[in-house]
């Protein structure tokens, strides 16, 4: 059940063309058709598709494929290309605030992955830019949410702030940066309870630990596995919070993750971190082209398409 | 509650934008199944199909396509098989009810919502605490048994967790509960050995209770995409799943994956997830479920 990738979809397609030994426009469009069905099954929004194949078709149309003597590798360069583009470069820095602490705020849905993000980011920047973060638990919803932070800041020896969960999350917000600046903490990231992108309430709530906290950087995190409505939370979220970035997680599922590509098309921020496991550790820099491979289903086919 | 017939007339709106029943109206179609999370595959086939009845019925105008399309879309569902949203509950005996999935999905939270309903029925449930690996998760499920009011097996964080289900089960029995909730730990379909974990715990909830567990519920969030049709297919290969909780059904996401499961393997939804809070479970009704699917649609048609 393993969904084809784009290379063994395009196979019919080119043994036809060998057979003629030209190129034609129809080719192209029958290729176009197996580019559309491969980021359909990879979960990229059906609109996003919709772009993007009108683009590489007339690319594709154009020399590069239709000349080539190798249309179906020539497909897939240009496909992986785009995308590649598409995801943008390399961003895995996270900001700095002229004067510490520099704040880092988390948002996103349901069981996203925001609390053991949170954990990760503390552990990536105490190792590899070795700052000190605080932990601010705002969740007050979720079941024993405090309770996890508290367990992954004790797993890091790492400081979690938590009024409990009688106390709004914005002033619980207000006292852990307080608390952040006189114990010296460069770093503060706060966890907050997932929501839904339409419970206006909730929202609202971001909005208010926003204007509060002022964060240097606002993280939307989304689960790989997202299906078509990745576009519908990436907008809200974006346009309610104005978000620097995204963290993709559960990476290291066998998702094609197509969601990245529709994330990043309609909110226009970077994807920065992925998320590649249940530990403390797995957290990574979020690379365009391997999403890109990813997304097209092709670890090593590349290179062996058009030899069969 | 949504009746078939306010159904058929929402669809009938729908379709009434369009003049002929046309390859527009059913690339539509397709768009919206699609934007569903149907799955590509599944999609084709339905809208071949209506395609066909369409030409066999000799149906022109659009108005008498919407009888059809509910019917195609109600019918994956109610392939032969009767109460499918009904549990395999033992009279007078222990029922274990097993719960799997991936991370975050919505498993500790739907087993909180279902320990409520049987508790408001009058069943005395207990719960096991069979996640022992994520922060946090022991706690999860005991702030749930304090609310519902029931009570927790558990043993420390780290430890076997089908050790724990040995223990749960054995309380179970000195307890007389009629109802014995399991719940585990996160584990993505792809880790071998994780998924060995949960054959494991199944193993031992067979062996101390023949026949046991009565029910293994694969909770799946209504977000996921085509992945969830293979978690489908690992966790039915490792622990017979007999039944699907689709959990997050209160946000936009249609979760019309489970129509994709359903053609392709048979397996039902036995419950949805609306919300957050104890109330919010509900048994699995198609007829509302399909609305569901179409309600974008149909609010932009009655605009
Ligand atoms: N395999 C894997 N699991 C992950 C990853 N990130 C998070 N998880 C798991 O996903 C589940 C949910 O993670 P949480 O951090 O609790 O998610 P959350 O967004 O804080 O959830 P809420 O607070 O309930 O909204 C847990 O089981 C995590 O261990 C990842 O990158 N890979
Ligand atoms: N909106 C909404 N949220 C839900 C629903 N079901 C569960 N959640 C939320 O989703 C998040 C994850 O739920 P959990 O019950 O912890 O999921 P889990 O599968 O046990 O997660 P792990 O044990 O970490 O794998 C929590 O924030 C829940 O409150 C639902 O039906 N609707
Ligand atoms: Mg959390
Ligand atoms: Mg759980």
């Amino acid at each position: 059940m393993a969904f084809e990738g784009l290379a063994d979809r395009l196979q019919t397609t080119i043994q036809k063309i060998r057979g003629k030994g030209k190129v034609t426009e129809a080719d192209v469009k029958e290729m176009m058709r197996e580019v559309r069905l491969a980021l359909l099954e990879a979960d990229v929004n059906f609109r996003v598709v919709k772009q993007f194949v009108k683009k590489v078709s007339e690319r594709a149309v154009g020399q590069e494929v239709m000349k080539s003597l190798t249309p179906g590798q020539q497909v897939i360069k240009v496909v992986k290309e785009e995308l590649t583009e598409l995801m943008g470069g390399e961003q895995s820095k996270i900001a700095v605030a002229k004067r510490p602490p520099t704040v880092i705020m988390m948002s996103g849905l349901q069981g996203a992955g925001k609390t053991t993000t949170t954990g990760k980011l503390a552990n990536l920047l105490r190792k590899s830019y070795n700052r000190k973060p605080l932990l601010i638990a705002a969740d007050i919803y979720r079941p024993a949410a405090i309770k996890q932070l508290e367990t992954l800041g004790k797993q890091l020896n790492m400081p979690v702030f938590s009024l409990g969960d009688k106390v709004s999350p914005v002033e619980i917000v207000r006292q852990g940066i307080e608390k952040a600046k006189e114990e010296h903490c460069d770093y503060v990231l706060i966890d907050t309870a997932g929501r839904l992108h339409i419970d206006e309430e909730l929202m609202q709530e971001l909005r208010d630990i926003k204007e509060l906290a002022q964060p240097d950087e606002i993280f939307l995190v989304v689960d790989a596995m997202t299906g078509q409505d990745a576009v519908n939370v990436a907008q809200n979220f974006n346009e309610q919070l104005d978000i620097t970035g995204v963290i993709l997680t559960k990476l290291d599922g066998d998702t094609r993750g197509g969601a990245a590509l529709s994330i990043r098309s309609v909110a226009q921020k970077p994807i920065k971190f992925v998320g590649m496991g249940e530990k403390m550790d797995a957290l990574e820099p979020f690379h365009p082209e391997r999403m890109a491979s990813r997304i097209l289903g092709m670890g090593d086919v590349l290179t062996l398409i058009e030899k069969a | 509650v949504k009746t078939r017939d306010n159904f058929s007339n929402k669809i009938n709106d729908l379709v009434s934008r369009y003049r002929t029943v046309d390859e527009d109206f059913f690339e539509e179609l397709e768009e919206i199944l699609i934007q569903a999370d149907v799955g590509f595959e599944t999609v084709m086939e339905l809208v071949e199909e209506l395609k066909t009845e369409v030409k066999r019925r000799n149906i022109k105008d659009p108005a008498d396509v919407q009888s059809v399309i509910s019917e195609k879309l109600i019918e994956i569902y109610e392939s032969g098989e009767e109460n499918l949203s009904t549990l395999n509950i033992q009279e007078d005996e222990l029922t274990v009810i097993l719960f799997v999935g991936v991370n975050g999905v919505g498993k500790t939270t739907t087993i909180g919502k279902l320990a409520h309903k049987f508790k408001s029925e009058g069943k005395s449930v207990l719960l096991a605490a069979g996640d022992t690996f994520r922060a946090g998760a022991i706690e999860q499920l005991e702030v749930w048994g304090e609310r519902v009011g029931v009570e927790v097996i558990k043993q420390a964080e780290g430890s076997d967790p089908a050790a724990v289900m040995y223990d749960a089960v054995q309380a179970a029995k000195a307890r007389k509960a009629e109802i014995l909730l399991c719940d585990t730990a996160g584990r993505l379909q792809n880790k071998v050995n994780l998924m060995k974990e949960l054959e494991k715990i199944k193993r031992v909830i067979e062996r101390e209770i023949p026949g046991a567990p009565h029910e293994v519920l694969l909770v799946l969030d209504a977000t996921t995409g085509q992945n969830a049709l293979i978690q489908a297919k690992t966790f039915r290969e490792a622990t017979d799943v007999t039944g699907i909780v689709l959990s997050k059904l209160d946000g936009t996401a249609k979760g019309g994956i489970v129509l994709a499961i359903r053609n392709e393997m048979n397996i039902p939804v036995k419950f949805v997830g609306l919300g957050e809070k104890m109330d919010d479970l509900q048994e699995f009704d198609p007829e509302k479920y399909v609305y569901g699917l179409f309600s974008d649609a149909i609010e932009k048609a009655e605009d």
